[in-house]
């Protein structure tokens, strides 16, 4: 067993865990928060896209006790008293989804594409660059990337 | 995943001492992760080497860009050092796999797996690249030794690796459009030690193209290029691409890299 310490959603947790223990399956299992989501649990799909320390990484492709000492932020840290963030209310606006499976995913890769990008302009080419990590079966994408170019602009406004 | 044992090492002597001929180290995790998944390796120890701070970092000095074993794909992308030093590289580094594998995926950890189909290799080899280990230094041709194979012996790990600066460099990648894996790819450099040619994707390990260095070397132009055939013997044939196809890439890479630098 391994002791893990990890900062979810700015809570403090601590957990003895078998060290092949997934973040994924840590933060869905142990924690419950299971907006973080396993689609094709091979790296490619995108959905389970959480933040660690600020940047977007593949929750099924790191183990719990890698991120031991720091920060990650889910699906489920993003509003602030019951306030949607920003990039969630672009979705929402936009109808940037259908099924939603892929969603929570989308939403984190976008805050951290568009914090990125603090400098640059986010055009329509580069948020569809930067999505290549997120796989959506349903929409065909395009309000998605209407989606994440609203939710930018509101972010920096905001 | 078979079950292990986890190590977090604070240091790279820590590291060296706690492995074995059943350990294997873990850097980013973005290729070794998926394989333990799918138990298609297993190993008694994992010794993780997020933890070791001297693992970490780019620094630029004088005409060596050093960038440590840990430092992710996407900080070499994004470091104005790389960016200035050595462009090519930072073009190299922003395009391996997606944004969330470039947060994770480590240098060291690439060219350790050292898979045909990846990156770093090609600039490695084209910028005459030395590997330090925590017991000797390397040259990157010495290092990468065949099919996920390389020098590395038990118990040694990639410290840093020594770029050599480039007067210009290029890297041209034909990505299959699904896996987005190269199916060729081809960085070119003209350093102090002249014109080289490094090819990945295409063949079990990286390679050089000679006839295309000394073209270069005499006209550095994609028109010098033209008529070099490389031969398609002993490169790789699957589901994506004949053996002939990647030749061909080969040259049509080649003649791209070199194009953006003229």
């Amino acid at each position: 067993m391994t002791k893990v310490s990890i900062t979810v959603n700015g809570t403090a947790q601590a957990a003895d865990l078998d060290p092949r223990t997934l973040l994924v399956d840590f933060l869905r299992d142990h924690l419950r928060l299971t907006g973080t989501h396993v689609g094709c649990d091979t790296s490619q799909c995108g959905a389970c896209t959480v933040h660690l320390d600020g940047r977007a990484v593949k929750a099924c492709t790191l183990l719990a006790a890698q991120v031991d000492g720091k920060a990650v932020t889910t699906i489920e840290g993003i509003a602030k008293d019951g306030v949607l963030h920003p990039m969630q209310a672009a979705f929402r606006e936009h109808h940037g989804l259908q099924c939603g499976f892929c969603t929570p995913g989308m939403v984190m890769t976008a805050i951290a594409m568009a914090k990125d990008s603090a400098g640059e302009p986010l055009t329509e080419a580069k948020i569809r660059e930067e999505l290549e990590g997120n796989l959506c079966r349903c929409t065909g994408y395009q309000n998605i990337v209407r989606a994440i170019a609203a939710g930018a602009a509101a972010m920096k406004a905001g | 995943m078979y079950p292990f044992d986890y190590h977090r090492p604070a240091s790279v002597k820590d590291a060296a001492t706690q492995a074995n001929d059943d350990a294997l180290f873990l850097a980013g995790g973005q290729t070794l992760i998926p394989t333990l998944k799918q138990r298609l390796r297993q190993a008694a120890t994992l010794i993780d080497l997020g933890a070791i701070p001297e693992l970490r970092g780019i620094v630029l000095n004088g005409k060596t860009l050093t960038i440590g074993a840990m430092t992710s794909h996407a900080e070499v992308a994004a470091s104005p050092d790389v960016r200035n030093a050595i462009p090519a590289l930072a073009d190299l580094a922003g395009k391996i796999g997606d944004p969330q594998v470039r947060n994770c995926g480590t240098l060291g950890g690439s060219i350790a797996n050292n898979d045909p189909a990846a990156d770093y290799p090609a600039a490695l080899v084209a910028l005459g690249a030395t590997v330090h280990t925590n017991t000797r230094s390397l040259k990157a041709e010495d290092f990468f030794t065949g099919m996920f194979e390389t020098a590395l012996g038990v118990g040694e790990l990639v410290v840093k690796v020594d770029f050599p600066l480039a007067k210009r460099a290029a890297f041209a990648k034909f990505r299959n459009p699904a896996s987005r894996y190269a199916i060729a790819a081809v960085f070119v450099a003209e350093t102090d030690a002249g014109v080289r040619v490094a090819v990945i994707g295409a063949g079990p390990g990286v390679f050089r193209v000679p006839e295309m260095e000394s073209a270069l070397a005499k006209t550095f132009s994609a028109a010098a290029l033209s008529g070099i055939a490389v031969s398609a013997d002993g490169l790789n044939e699957d589901m994506h691409a004949t053996a002939d196809y990647r030749a061909h890439l080969i040259g049509v890479m080649a003649a791209r890299a070199v194009a953006s630098l003229t």
